[in-house]
């Protein structure tokens, strides 16, 4: 496009800089970047003050048609840690673009007041403008989006925590609930976690109840074969209680060998821990007065 | 050329490995294994692998190896010690180790082989 010696956008901005970003605050503050209080006015008039400033250091560079070269890497940090800043306050995606978007009414007010008489120079200069503040916005709303997605990643493996306590039932002995569907990425979670008890606690025996899981299919069974292998491998012994008459039946229909002792409920496979470490709870004798 | 010793204590063999291995390392202990078990007549091995937090598929063999070997020579081989990372990675590598005894650490290790020695 636009020959990048030519340009006359560097210099204009530079030297109308406090102008730019006056009008600049104004449209974003009239586009309601403000509205919702997340962010302060001076604290938006610094972002938008840093963002100028490296963009204008980016465009005397010259390279004016590709934002994602190295010359621009300073305005694509800046303008990340924006849209993530953004995405954490909970902005919405339109109002994270419109940082960037809104920067055009100044620019293009400036570039027409500048250079009124050349109209094919006017037209090659607004052209690159909105080339590339369109490329900037949209890394900005990419940015946004991948911030979104790792709160939510972040989130879901925050519940992930939360839905697979290990708990210690008796001297040597943990339990683990599993709750809800078993899948990849839980199952390594809820390896770690057994197996780190297992080294803090010194336990023999684990527990594994599976009354929470609403179907085992064989890959839930693949799964839970690991989990009772590596916890093998660690020298402590698994069972594998809570199998409801239709899983029971399940595993039967499918075929699946799970290689390790199950019990029907909790309760049983406490009894047979209880009994394999050698330990004994007994009722106690209450002496008639 | 480092070496990793091979202690006798009591009826039996204790290996602690306190380095991460390399293959041609894992082969030597493998052979001096051997040989000490066959000089000694030992009846139990115990291996530690609580330092190490590196261990491949051919480290894994290498393990499956010796306990093979030395239940040919009529000896129980328990593996103590061994890491929560290395365990899973273990798992994933598809080597569950089926031969082998294992304990959480020494300690019971030492329990567990003394039991399986006398059953035997």
């Amino acid at each position: 496009m636009a020959s990048s010696s030519r340009s006359v956008i560097p210099t204009l901005l530079e030297t109308h800089e406090k102008m730019v970003l006056a009008s600049w605050m104004e449209s974003q503050i009239a586009a309601g970047s403000l509205r919702s209080g997340q962010i302060k006015e001076n604290e938006l008039k610094d972002q938008s003050q840093r963002f100028l400033r490296e963009f204008v250091q980016a465009l005397k560079s010259g390279e004016m048609d590709d934002p994602s070269g190295a010359t621009w890497s300073a305005v694509r940090e800046l303008l990340g840690d924006f849209s993530r800043s953004r995405a954490l306050q909970g902005f919405t995606p339109s109002q994270t673009a419109t940082f960037v978007f809104s920067l055009k009414e100044p620019l293009f007010t400036l570039l027409r007041d500048e250079i009124k008489n050349d109209a094919g120079k006017l037209a090659e200069e607004m052209w690159t403008a909105t080339t590339l503040l369109d490329k900037l916005g949209l890394y900005t709303a990419e940015v946004y989006q991948q911030s979104r997605d790792d709160i939510i990643k972040h989130q879901s493996q925050e519940l992930l925590e939360l839905s697979t306590p290990v708990v210690q039932l008796w001297d040597k002995i943990l339990a683990l609930p599993l709750i809800g569907t078993l899948d990849s990425e839980c199952t390594q979670t809820v390896m770690e976690n057994l197996l780190n008890h297992i080294v803090q606690s010194g336990a023999e025996i684990a527990i594994i109840d599976i009354t929470g899981v609403p179907t085992v299919d064989t890959l839930v069974a693949q799964h839970l074969i690991k989990t009772v292998s590596a916890a093998r491998l660690m020298g402590a012994d698994c069972i594998i209680s809570g199998i409801r008459p239709q899983i029971a039946q399940t595993i039967v229909h499918l075929g699946l060998q799970l290689d390790v002792v199950s019990k029907a409920t909790m309760a049983d496979a406490f009894a047979l821990a209880l009994k394999r470490t050698g330990q004994a709870v007994s009722r106690a004798q209450i002496k008639p007065t | 050329m480092e070496q990793i010793p091979i202690l006798k204590v009591g009826r039996c063999l204790l290996v602690s490995i306190q380095f991460d291995m390399h293959d041609k390392l894992a082969m030597a202990l493998q052979d001096d294994l051997t040989h000490k078990l066959v000089e000694s007549r030992a009846r139990g091995v115990m291996i530690d692998i609580s330092a190490l937090d590196l261990v491949d598929s051919f480290i894994g063999r290498m393990l499956s190896n010796i306990a093979a070997i030395a239940r040919v020579l009529d000896a129980q081989t328990v593996l103590v010690g061994m890491r929560p990372q290395v365990a899973i990675t273990l798992v994933e590598l598809g080597l569950t180790l089926p031969g082998i005894q294992t304990a959480l650490d020494v300690d019971r290790g030492l329990a567990l082989i003394n039991k399986l020695m006398d059953e035997a």
